[in-house]
């Protein structure tokens, strides 16, 4: 049985799919509980995953589906590979998406009115293909399922309100661009190589590596990655598409999309290429992309500043973390690489959190403007402790899970002698105070007399200070668990990166 | 010789079971301010427990897991520390009671919230005196500037709002712009080793232009010590009400500052290879500026509160000024000044304070004449004043005694008359005060009438740090043996 648990974290969601299809939109609560309960038991299968993964003496699982054997030396069938690595994001992906179908109980009916089976039919599917994106280990098979989340992405974005059918259209036409790119490069792979699954293709390319081929192919591939994760100046698509979409929608893409789309690229660069040839020296553009990285990084900031809602300053925000883990990741240095690899999961849980508490924030003033903040501390304690954990994380400061990554992404930088690099970091860590701390200083000390009370309407208790923040109990304990995962990815970062670290492959 | 223990944590961790207790007894202030008591006696106890230990050469440890690879959450208390949680932890009690009188003496708002974010950041402090590695002092470095946040926007109007903004961004700022990178960088050129020894733990791993590169990043970086120019963030810290300018501007928070810059000198470099790196004269002197500046600043400020807050920034000047020396007479001199000049400041704020509960003055202009409407206050005002001066019988006499021996043993003569010059201007701003309360002609005096003292909660705890200022400087041996733990004088 245990063999099948990789396999198994695919199928519940799928499974779950079809049932929520067939439930229909008449039993909205029948929706619900088959997704909790298909997520939850994914999740199970994925901790199972990571146990059995630190069991094996390889430090990899390897699972045939359909069970096609090996022919003359390479793979006919689609192989399922998971390395620490992917069962870590794996399991990031299938929590939190369990963690938001509890967030998402109160919310469905109000935000998707008649679609509400569709909804859950199409969130699960979105998890499947994010999860078979990270544990494929076949070049196309990785296109088809990018295709599923796209798609399913495209539909569920264009769910939310009357701006979000446009947003989705952008991120369609820019998905589109992304994928055939990546499908381009390849395509010469297969041309090169004559196989599809990323081991073999490894194998066969090593004597071919001069070519100017191949290089094109890493090119176009990574092309295609980087529109996928918003890696600035790619990122037009993505802050209206994820602030315009429903809040269940929106705080489960931002934490995973980017985030799996990194994942990808760390493993093309890795694992399908080897770091020997990116790193060699041979790509002239190395020690550039790491100032595109820093570019991303010093520009994400700045958009964030200037934003006055909420939402599309924490997607600006995302646009320059995914600066952060480029960056990482280019530097050539083992820290860098560990610290890209850890900055995805802690990335995830911060983002998590902020959107989350964003999205409760919205609902109960109705606000989507940094001035719906005003006064909140005393109105909502909870979500505000909530959002306050996310932002000193985004911040930088201990024992949050950002401080941790941004220790190794640092440490990394220094490594190599990067110090604008390190410059970088350290500058959008104190444009994130400025912007944290505003919004936390009006939270705190700010009088709503200031902001005129016609854009709070939920603001009429007038109960003693310190009520309990009015807002449904599963929306503040996804919160509350996405809050605590920031501090607990922070606790136990010695362990995720000692873990992390043996996957990567030798430099 | 050191020895796992369980004594530091739990001494770091009293204040904090404190915060649950505060929290639930909002509705009967008396239980409230008991527990609160409680925690602080507690706390004093455990600490007054370890002196003795400390005293025998004992180094007492306590770790925790792994937070970083090779570096775990590490509380290891030595004279350095254990002197500095013990005026930390004995003062706590004494503003704790001021507290109650200043608060309930005006009535202030939020008081549970406001006496639970200071049990937070008692446990900041003593946790970054403990702090056994560079990754737990920054750890609770950081918790100490947020805990003190909602004390220092305590009234939530617009000044205090921007002075809170101030603060945090001057001290969150520096510490993530500046220290967080240096310590990475230590970290890496290390090998993974962050734990304070006594020669240091970089000794001879970096390079002098590193090196000096390194050192700057953490004096300015830890800018709780309030050097130039990242200094603007305590005068401003001053809207905060009176008990917490006292303990945590005067004592707490600033002191951490310089405990901070105290330890990187001695446990990151270790004062032998700053020597031979050639690099703390820089240090010496930004140190030297900021003292003689902010002297020439506090001499134009009429509102008390904010003279006192300059002069702080001085005498924090004279603490980094004294470990830059790296001589072992200066390095005492620095270590003594933080319990010194402590005592002495803290009654100053206190009967800053005092005054504003009785009187509602807080301009230095208005205080023509108090002496004889608030004698008790006033006296103490003047000891404490003599104390930051330097002048017998005050404690301060002695740190400053040392610090400028270490001058001298260092050869740095410039820097001593420094020392001078700054001592002069510290009685221009001081004495004006005392002489124009007691000794003005009947026709100035802005009072009239019979004494009207603050109520007793306030008179006592700044009648007791009064006599402490000149009981320490008639019996430092015990500043004097704690300091000698880390420097090697015997006295």
């Amino acid at each position: 049985m245990t063999e099948h648990y990789t396999v198994l974290i695919l199928l519940m969601p799928l499974f779950g799919a079809l049932v929520t299809t067939l439930l229909g939109r008449e039993r909205q609560n029948a929706c619900w509980l088959t997704a909790l309960i298909c997520m939850a038991t994914s999740s199970l299968f994925a901790i199972g995953n990571i146990g059995r993964i630190l069991a094996s003496g390889s430090g990899e699982l390897r699972y045939r589906m359909g069970g096609w054997q090996e022919s003359r030396g390479y793979e006919v069938g689609i192989e399922l590979r998971v390395d620490m690595l992917a069962a870590l994001v794996v399991a990031m992906v299938v929590l939190v998406g369990f963690v938001n179908m509890i967030f998402s109980k109160t919310r469905v009916a109000g935000e998707m009115k008649d679609k509400v089976s569709f909804f859950y039919t199409l969130k699960q599917l979105l998890i499947v293909g994010l999860c078979g994106i990270v544990m494929t280990n076949d070049a196309f098979n990785l296109y088809v399922l990018i295709e599923i989340t796209s798609l399913t992405s495209y539909a569920l974005i264009a769910m939310g309100n009357r701006r979000a059918a446009l947003s989705s259209f952008n991120y369609v036409i820019m998905g589109t661009i992304g994928a055939s790119f990546y499908l381009l490069g390849v395509g010469y792979l297969y041309i090169k190589t004559g196989t599809l699954n990323i081991d073999d293709i490894s194998l066969r390319m090593q004597h071919q590596y001069g070519e100017p081929s191949l290089m094109i192919a890493f090119a176009l591939i990574m092309l295609g990655i980087w529109i996928k994760m918003a890696f600035f100046p790619l990122h037009g698509w993505l802050p209206n598409a994820y602030s315009y979409a429903p809040s269940m929608v929106g705080s489960f893409m931002a934490p995973l999309m980017t985030k799996v789309m990194v994942y990808v690229m760390l493993r093309v660069m890795l694992w399908l290429f080897e770091g020997e040839y990116v790193y060699s020296g041979r790509l002239v553009w190395g020690e550039l992309i790491v100032w595109m990285a820093i570019i991303a990084i010093v520009a994400g900031s700045f958009l964030a500043l200037a934003c006055t809602d909420i939402k599309k300053m924490l997607t600006y925000l995302i646009v320059a973390e995914v600066g952060y883990m480029v960056g990482g990741a280019w530097l050539a240095d083992g820290a860098g690489i560990t610290g890209s690899m850890y900055h995805i999961l802690s990335d995830a849980a911060m983002t998590f959190c902020l959107f989350l508490a964003a999205s409760i924030v919205i609902l109960r003033t109705g606000d989507h403007r940094l001035t719906a903040f005003t006064g909140l501390f005393r109105r909502m304690p909870l979500t505000m402790t909530g959002f306050t954990i996310g932002a000193l994380s985004m911040v930088g400061l201990p024992p949050t899970c950002g401080f941790f990554s941004k220790w190794y992404l640092i440490s990394g930088g220094i490594d190599v002698g990067h110090w604008s690099y390190v410059a970088a970091l350290l500058f959008s860590s104190l444009v994130n105070a400025v912007i944290f701390f505003r919004i936390i200083e009006r939270a705190y000390l700010g009088k709503l007399e200031e902001v005129g009370n016609e854009s709070l309407p939920l603001d009429a208790d007038g109960g003693p200070p310190m009520t309990l923040d009015r807002v449904p109990y599963s929306m503040l304990l996804s919160l509350l668990i996405a809050s605590g995962s920031v501090l607990l990815v922070g606790i136990y970062n010695e362990t995720l990166v000692g873990w992390l670290k043996a996957a990567i492959p030798s430099l | 010789m050191i020895e796992e223990s369980f004594l530091p944590l739990i001494t770091w961790m009293v204040s904090l079971l404190a915060v649950p207790a505060i929290l639930l007894l909002r509705r009967n202030p008396n239980a409230r301010e008991t527990s609160t008591f409680v925690a602080a006696f507690a706390k004093l106890g455990l600490v007054a427990a370890m002196v003795p230990m400390v005293l025998d050469g004992r180094v007492l440890r306590f770790s925790f897991g792994e937070i970083l690879p090779g570096i775990p959450l590490e509380f290891r208390v030595d004279g350095l520390g254990i002197l500095f949680a013990l005026v930390a932890s004995s003062l706590w009690i004494l503003t704790t009671l001021y507290a109650v009188g200043y608060m309930r003496g005006l009535k202030e708002h939020d008081q549970t919230r406001f006496f639970a974010c200071f049990a937070v950041s008692i446990s900041a402090t003593i946790g970054v005196a403990f702090a056994g590695n560079l990754f737990t002092l920054y750890l609770f470095y950081e918790m100490l500037s947020l805990s003190t946040y909602p004390l220092v926007t305590h009234h939530g109007d617009k000044e205090a709002r921007s002075g809170g903004r101030t603060y945090l961004s001057h001290l969150l700022g520096t510490s993530v712009a500046f220290v967080l990178p240096a310590m990475i960088y230590c970290w890496v050129r290390s090998g993974g080793d962050m734990s304070f020894t006594d020669g240091g733990f970089l000794a001879g791993k970096i390079g002098a232009g590193d090196g000096l590169i390194v050192l700057l990043a953490f004096t300015l970086g830890f800018a709780k010590s309030g050097l130039m120019p990242f200094h603007s963030w305590l005068p401003n810290a001053m809207v905060a009400p009176t008990p917490v300018s006292a303990l945590l501007h005067a004592v707490a928070v600033v002191k951490v500052g310089v405990f901070c810059v105290i330890r990187v000198f001695t446990g990151v470099f270790g004062t032998d290879f700053l020597g031979e790196l050639d690099v703390a004269t820089t240090v010496s002197w930004i140190a030297a500026f900021t003292v003689i500046t902010s002297s020439l600043i506090a001499l134009s400020q009429d509102n008390l509160k904010r003279r006192l807050a300059f002069s702080t920034i001085g005498q924090l000047g004279y603490i980094i000024l004294g470990v830059s020396l790296l001589s072992p007479l200066g390095v005492t001199g620095s270590i003594l000044h933080i319990a010194m000049h402590a005592f002495g400041k803290i009654t100053l704020f206190f009967c800053a304070g005092a005054i504003y509960v009785a009187m509602h003055k807080k301009y230095v202009s208005e205080l023509v004449g108090i002496g004889r409407k608030m004698p008790i206050t006033m006296t103490a005002f003047a000891i404490g004043s003599l104390s930051v001066i330097g002048l017998p019988v005050t404690g301060g006499l002695v740190s400053k005694w040392y610090l400028v021996m270490g001058t001298a043993e260092s050869g740095q003569i410039a820097l001593l008359v420094v020392f001078l010059i700054s001592s002069i201007l510290n009685a221009c701003y001081f004495l004006p005060i005392v002489y124009r309360a007691f000794l003005c002609r009947p026709e100035e005096s802005l009072y009239d009438g019979d004494r009207q003292e603050a109520p007793l909660a306030c008179l006592v705890p700044l009648c007791i740090t009064a006599a402490l200022s000149v009981f320490s400087f008639f019996n430092p041996n015990l500043f004097l043996k704690l300091a000698g733990l880390i420097t090697g004088v015997q006295y």
